[in-house]
């Protein structure tokens, strides 16, 4: 009671005291969380850094220490590497596909979730499953259900599309498709592979996408039916602008999720028939090779590819999210 | 998966357009009467597609766990168990210690158990004092700091790998389920900061100031008033982080692939699943039983959980 009273005699000091108190208390708040990601996060990327420009292999660096001799060999030889340009590539096709992939089929369903039918609480709950699932267990239930031995799907495909051939779907690098006549190829595997994504994660874009939608105000929309828009007009002018910010975040999200994604694919295919996207890569350097130094300087180009895309995207784009969102 | 609601959109179209007219002489349809009454249709048709999509592998997965092999490879394409086939042994044998000749799968749920709650706890005492603080108290480097949390998200968990395994390899930590849980942490902060501080922010700065008046310090203000406010939020992150590390498999592989004793049930499923010894339909109720947890858990706290994760959303 009595520092509350001399509070309001003198009332300078006390409010200057406080914000400095404030900063201390922040301080002494913030230290540990920092302390932990330092430990945890920064200090091993800086390693990685560090071991991108050394000729490390496992065993040198048991003897060696922190710091080896320096050297620029990882990068030539990982730019120099055949595989590692389509590796990037394939890459950037998975990462965009299974993106692009997720957040169309979440925004569908979030447009065909929006209004109450019955079932939709159990619906709703049913399709959080591919997310929620550990993915080893799923990417094993697809592997069983795809294989041309006893697989489902090809055993459906046989009785219900006369399928001749049971088709290998995550072990074909390139199937040959007869459309109208005209035959080309496309590369199978790495569609299960982005199909697969896509099923996994379309139920978090299609999470926030209907907390999204449920927040815009139902006059809006009124108004534009009483004016005589039809429902496509209404969703192009209404619902899509309102939309628009959360589909942007959701695509740079998933976009960065998927750019270093390991698990799926290593599970599904292991990086084999044209899926090998580089984080299968970095993985295989280290464990069959103990090639240390290259499999740090594949990670390095591949976050440096990362950020380079996100830099494009948000000098294009960031202006006018961070309007939005101001 | 993608091109199908396209394929369904060209047959509801078939069904849905000609209808209306083509009985009696009716007005036209106007494009709006044509359109509430296309995707009135399209709607059900992607309702039933996703319901098909999402079920039908779950329950395929669960078929499969309770018949013997021979049923699968006498008829891949059923969807349905019959009841002379219906056995409960693939549990049995994926569930008992490989000293027992099972697969030992309990002893993994235990390791994977025992992984999940350390990086909960230790999670939860990293993110708690981070994000308060950069969500309530304005301090020198606020900003910075929390850009750094949001920076953690751009880096590639094998960026991490590398040096973290050379790290372990050097401490003799490979093998130590503790020492997974520490490297858990890095997976799990920044979203716990973020989901924590979502919520923080919310509490209105008049409770926080009364408690001060009344005398409590910042800590005990932390410790009686804050948290248990937020204990909801506690729990839903609390569930999210153990649902990431029960489901990881990258660091467990890296870390404990040598020492089967240690495997979590991920990295157990995932290393019998590459050899041919084990019969798929028992690896299925290994699937199973890896599922069943995190999907339970889930569902007892879906509400909390969904709304955990996607508040801010509906903000813009």
């Amino acid at each position: 009671m009595s520092t509350t009273r001399s509070g309001a005699k003198k009332r300078r000091v006390p409010t200057q005291s406080s914000s400095s108190r404030e900063n201390r208390a922040g301080l002494a708040f913030v230290t540990p969380t920092f302390l932990v990601v330092l430990v945890v996060v920064i200090l091993p990327i800086l390693w990685t850094v560090l071991l991108a420009f050394q000729n490390a292999r496992l065993v040198d660096i048991q003897v060696n220490g922190l710091f080896g001799r320096w050297t620029l060999d990882n990068f030539s030889q990982v730019f120099g590497s055949p595989g590692f340009w389509s590796s990037l590539g394939t890459t950037l096709l998975y990462t965009v596909g299974s993106t692009a992939g997720s957040v169309v089929l979440g925004l569908i369903a979030a447009l065909a979730l929006r209004r109450p039918f019955r079932g939709r609480g159990a619906l709703r709950a049913a399709m959080l499953l591919p997310y929620v699932a550990p993915v080893v267990a799923v990417s094993f239930v697809w592997e069983v259900a795809l294989s041309p031995q006893y697989g489902i799907v090809n055993e459906w495909g046989h009785k219900l599309f006369g399928w001749e051939d049971p088709i290998a779907f995550l072990s074909t690098r390139s199937y040959e498709v007869g459309l109208f006549g005209i035959h080309f190829d496309i590369p199978l595997a790495l569609l299960t592979v982005i199909a697969f994504e896509t099923w996994r994660y379309f139920p978090f874009a299609f999470l926030f996408m209907l907390a999204r939608l449920q927040a815009v105000p139902a006059g809006l929309e009124e108004a534009a039916e009483v004016d005589g828009a039809t429902l496509t007009q209404r969703f192009r002018h209404i619902l899509l602008p309102q939309l628009m910010p959360v589909i942007a975040l959701l695509s740079v999200l998933r976009f960065i999720m998927t750019f270093n994604k390991f698990d799926d694919v290593y599970l599904l295919t292991g990086g084999g028939s044209g899926t090998d996207v580089v984080a299968v890569r970095v993985y295989d350097f280290l464990t069959s090779r103990f090639d240390v130094g290259a499999a740090s300087a594949q990670a390095l180009v591949l976050a440096v590819v990362l950020m380079a895309l996100l830099g494009v995207y948000f000098k294009f784009f960031g202006r006018k999210m961070q309007e939005e969102a101001a | 998966m993608t091109p199908a609601p396209t394929t369904t959109r060209e047959q509801a179209k078939g069904t849905a357009g000609p209808l209306p007219g083509a009985r009696r002489p009716r007005p036209r349809l106007t494009r709006a009467q044509f359109e509430e009454r296309f995707f009135g249709v399209l709607r059900w048709v992607v309702i039933a597609f996703l319901a098909a999509i999402t079920i039908v592998p779950f329950s395929y997965m669960l078929m499969l766990s309770v018949k013997p092999i021979d049923a699968l490879l006498l008829d891949p394409g059923s969807l349905w168990v019959s009841a002379k086939d219906f056995t409960l042994d693939t549990y049995r044998s994926v569930l008992r210690s490989s000293a027992e000749g099972g697969q030992g799968f309990l002893g993994m749920l235990l390791n994977s158990a025992l992984v999940a709650v350390a990086t909960v706890l230790l999670t939860l005492a990293a993110a708690v004092p981070g994000a308060y603080a950069v969500s309530r108290l304005k301090f020198f480097g606020n900003r910075q700091v929390s850009a750094v949390f949001l920076a953690v998200y751009l880096f590639p968990a094998t960026l991490l790998a590398v040096p973290l395994f050379v790290m372990f390899a050097k401490m003799g930590l490979s093998g130590s389920l503790v020492g997974l849980a520490v490297v858990y942490i890095a997976q799990t902060v920044p979203v716990s900061i973020y989901m924590l501080k979502n919520y923080f922010v919310t509490i209105p700065f008049s409770i926080e100031e009364a408690a001060a008046i009344d005398g409590a310090s910042r800590l005990q203000t932390v410790r009686r008033i804050i948290l248990p406010l937020a204990l909801p939020t506690l729990m839903a992150t609390g569930l999210y982080v153990f649902m990431i590390a029960w489901n990881e498999f990258l660091f467990a592989l890296l870390f404990l692939a040598a020492d089967p004793e240690r495997w979590t049930v991920s990295l157990g499923l995932q290393q019998l699943a590459n050899g041919i010894e084990v019969s798929k339909t028992v690896l299925m109720a290994g699937s199973v039983v890896l599922t069943i947890p995190v999907v339970l858990l889930f569902f007892s706290a879906e509400r909390l959980l969904t709304e955990g994760l996607t508040s801010g959303a509906d903000k813009g």
